[in-house]
């Protein structure tokens, strides 16, 4: 047992992304290693130089993932709320919570001024079609924007909530409401980091006391116009060749790595103390046994130049496994952020070759981006998923793409079984924040 | 209790000056920063003014320009509110031992949306046979929009450019909890230095949304005053004419420590942080429990923290909290609702606590007010001052407590409690009290 004095324990799953909603066919994807990338045809990509995704199955309809008398609220929800309201919606049954959320419930089985959300969000844009159209009836001449009518008439054509489906708190807004959680809750938004620093934030606090359970994790879609060009700017997305296969673009680790893809998705997991999870006979998935966060000093605006920061990555982790009183020979297999941007998986593998030296090379990497791309503020929520269903299973998930690269067991490779302690979670951002969880078998 | 948390350096960037006395000055002076909007036309606007940063040059606070060329507005107050608090708190001649045991904990909000070019590449892009944006839009895009300006807007942006300035490499958060997220950042930044994740944070807030989406989103959720005559005129938190919050921005940043961390280094503390409470309202997506019953779960906690009884005055008869700066933000909503929650927490001994809003005269600094509400507590100890709730005129009947209107009050304050509410449902408290030694 680590330095906290209560144990934390994993007692639900709710990742939702473009291999399924729940985690029966995300697990079932990611061991027969099945991508969701495709083309994007939501939209008209034009000229752009990577035009894939992964989005959420068709038939997602977020309504049929809340209360009758919630149906109202989904009016005013951007993708990226509806992510994490069907995340909870499936965390909160996969760990067999009754909520103010369950359809039908009497009594709940917590109390929800012992119930906590953190939820990692992303920078969400307005959707364009919506803003465009009301931004049309106030232009110039020339095609520029006249403020001028826009502050008289053009604003007119937003709805009157439209700032709401857009703010980054409005996720845990509407999970913490239909759920009835009222006890401390958060919106963190450190990027890719996001979702693993709101888990360290839901296993603080149940640590120190002030909760019993949290919704924990992040959402994000970057399936849209500005998403795309955002991610195109910071570098994450390079220009793909035209022939390219969606399923076939990720390749985390490979020398031949050429850029991330996009996905929208993320997840909630319950996080809750190991004594309320006893008391309500729910066996916990795995323990939170860890968590360690840094920050790396990135020398250029773009946050590409990431040559220094493997000794930053590796104190994330390093802070981790003391947290979780363990060494890096207890940990058995690493989910890393593997986005396959070349100078990002450069970082991490220099912080990982730091931490655990010769043996690194037997540590089977599993990477969740080449199926699900690459979600942002929901991307390590996916991971952390990924990484309890690895111990709960004791297995390794198929790996997609990757060719064979010297020291790392990151190539691609069918699903297998394998003997697991521990599983290192790992995720760094655009913006430098490093965060890492240690998630332990359960005993 | 276990850790003690002490404040040693503070910082801000307002509409009223970006220097800490100065700003504290002006607010003794009533003095309000409200104007007409100058960063963009908004004369056609239902609302348009509001309180904006003036005469601000980030390069007068950093020692490496070019690692901020091309940050955004909120980055730019967030690093000259931070070296002033790092240089109070002395971190230049008497340094943290490790840089990687100080970390960050702010409550930023994103960067500033490249509005004209955004709104044209739209328009290009528009495909009217269609009713939506077509494939030429990221043609548009790729012409118009900077690559760097993009990257600046994501809201964690704030955190690597302050860690770029001062070598930060502990533990760093960002969280965007609306109204809430500064305070909510100082009181998590308090439970990371507690529990030994770090030795020290630089915490607080940044924001601005002074420009045309921004006004156009809360105008349309009207919330922001329409006021018609002076804009000085406009924020009147509990006066029975408030008809919205004005918007404000910039930047509040506070250095909290360990006691231990800043004895060893030899640093002063300014104030001693004591208690951080925080719940969510878990009612509605736009209004809050009527009952204040959110507001009054986070101050319940922040008090419990700080081991105060909210009914037992002090033994020369003072309340035991001796100003609250409220959230006030001048809607409707807020202070009927604000002065419930306090009644609720105070009982007959909220009448004789005085709450007043900063926001009266600074406007509402969204994701950055409460850490210049903090500041203003921490201010209120040292110079035993009250600041105004100024355009206090009409008193509404429902809200009967002492809003300290108009002027400034001289007043023996020793321990605050700054209350941040956001839209959402999200409830923050924090108590700091007077240092009064190891």
């Amino acid at each position: 047992m680590g330095r906290s004095a209560t144990h934390v324990v994993i007692t639900g799953l709710g990742p939702v992304c473009g291999l399924g909603v729940g985690l029966e066919p995300f697990w079932q994807a990611l061991t027969a290693g099945t991508s969701a990338i495709r083309r994007i045809d939501r939209f008209e990509t034009g000229s752009f130089g990577c035009p894939f995704a992964s989005v959420l199955p068709e038939g997602f309809d977020v309504r049929t993932l809340v209360p009758k008398s919630y149906r109202k609220g989904t009016k005013v929800m951007a993708r990226d709320i509806e992510i994490a309201v069907a995340g909870a919606h499936m965390a909160v049954q996969s760990a067999g919570l009754v909520t103010r959320g369950t359809e039908g419930a009497t009594s709940v089985t917590i109390a929800p001024e012992r119930f906590g959300a953190h939820i990692g969000a992303g920078l969400i844009a307005a959707d364009i079609d919506e803003l465009t159209s009301a931004l049309v009836t106030s232009t110039n001449a020339d095609g520029s924007v006249d403020l001028g009518a826009w502050g008289n008439v053009g604003m007119n054509n937003l709805t009157p909530l439209w700032l709401l489906k857009y703010l980054p708190n409005m996720l845990a807004c509407h999970v913490t409401i239909i759920h009835d959680c009222q006890g401390p809750s958060n919106t963190i938004t450190c990027g890719e980091s996001s979702a693993l620093l709101s888990l360290g934030e839901s296993m603080r606090v149940i640590g120190r006391g002030d909760a019993d359970a949290c919704l924990s994790g992040g959402a994000e879609s970057r399936v849209n116009q500005m998403g795309l060009m955002r991610n195109w700017s910071s570098g994450r997305l390079r220009a793909m060749p035209a022939s390219a296969q969606g399923h076939e673009l990720v390749r985390p680790f490979d020398a031949q790595a050429c850029g991330s893809v996009l996905g929208e998705g993320g997840g909630i997991l319950v996080v809750e103390s190991a004594e309320s999870a006893a008391r309500r006979g729910k066996a916990p998935l795995a323990e939170l046994a860890g968590f360690g966060a840094s920050q790396s000093v990135c020398a250029d605006t773009l946050g590409m130049d990431l040559s220094q920061t493997g000794e930053d990555i590796a104190a994330a982790i390093e802070s981790a496994l003391d947290d979780a009183g363990m060494t890096a020979g207890d940990i058995d297999a690493i989910v890393p952020t593997g986005c396959a941007v070349p100078e990002v998986d450069a970082g991490e593998r220099a912080a990982l070759e730091r931490v655990f030296g010769a043996r690194l090379s037997t540590l089977p990497i599993a990477t969740v981006v080449p199926n699900a791309g690459f979600c942002g503020a929901g991307t390590g929520a996916l991971a952390a998923c990924a990484g309890v269903q690895m111990l709960a299973t004791q297995s390794i998930p198929a790996r997609l793409n990757a060719s064979a690269t010297p020291g790392l067991d990151a190539a691609a490779a069918a699903s297998r079984p394998a003997a697991l302690r521990a599983v290192l979670v790992l995720t760094t951002s655009l913006g430098g924040q490093n965060a890492a969880i240690i998630l332990r078998r359960a005993s | 209790m276990s850790v003690r948390i002490v404040v040693t350096g503070m910082g801000w960037v307002t509409p009223l000056g970006h220097d800490l006395e100065g700003v504290w000055g002006r607010m003794m002076r009533s003095e309000c920063g409200m104007a007409p909007i100058t960063r963009f036309d908004a004369r056609t606007f239902p609302t348009t003014f509001a309180a904006e940063v003036r005469d601000y040059d980030v390069n007068a606070f950093v020692k490496h320009p070019q690692a901020h060329a091309t940050a955004g507005l909120n980055s730019r107050y967030a690093l000259g509110a931070a070296r002033q608090a790092w240089a109070q708190a002395g971190l230049d001649e008497r340094p943290a031992p490790s840089l990687r045991r100080v970390g960050m904990y702010l409550g930023a909000g994103e960067g500033v949306i490249d509005t004209a070019n955004y709104f044209a590449a739209n328009v290009a892009g528009w495909d009217a046979s269609a009713g939506r944006v077509g494939g030429a839009w990221f043609d548009a895009a790729q012409r118009m929009l900077d690559r760097a300006r993009e990257v600046e807007q994501e809201p964690n942006m704030p955190l690597a450019h302050l860690a770029r300035e001062f070598g930060i490499r502990g533990p760093s958060y960002n969280c965007l909890t609306a109204c809430a997220a500064s305070t909510q950042a100082i009181g998590e930044a308090c439970s990371i230095l507690r529990r030994g994740d770090a030795d020290a944070m630089l915490a607080g807030g940044t924001h601005t949304m002074i420009h045309p989406l921004g006004i156009t989103g809360f105008n349309r959720l009207t919330a922001l005053s329409t006021f018609k005559g002076d804009p000085t005129k406009a924020s009147r938190p509990f006066d029975i004419g408030r008809d919205g919050f004005v918007m404000g921005e910039g930047s509040g940043m506070v250095v909290l420590e360990t006691l231990e961390h800043a004895m060893a280094r030899g640093a002063t503390p300014l104030a001693e942080l004591i208690g951080y409470g925080s719940s969510a309202d878990a009612f509605r997506i736009t209004d809050i429990q009527p009952d204040g019953r959110g507001a009054a779960a986070a101050m319940t906690q922040a008090l419990a923290q700080a081991g105060i009884d909210p009914h037992q005055r002090l033994d020369d008869g003072r309340p035991p909290i001796q100003y609250i700066s409220a959230h006030g933000t001048g809607t409707k909503e807020n202070d009927s609702i604000e002065t419930i929650g306090v009644k609720r927490v105070f009982g007959e001994l909220a009448p004789s606590i005085p709450m007043s809003s900063i926001k009266s005269m600074m406007g509402h600094l969204i994701a950055a007010a409460g850490a210049v509400e903090f500041i203003t507590c921490v201010q209120s100890i040292r110079h035993g001052m009250l600041p105004p709730t100024i355009n206090y005129a009409n008193p509404d009947p429902e809200l009967d407590l002492d809003y300290v209107p108009n002027t400034a009050r001289a007043a023996k304050v020793d321990t605050c409690l700054s209350n941040s509410f956001g839209f959402g449902g999200q409830n923050d408290t924090v108590i700091v009290t007077r240092w009064r030694g190891a």
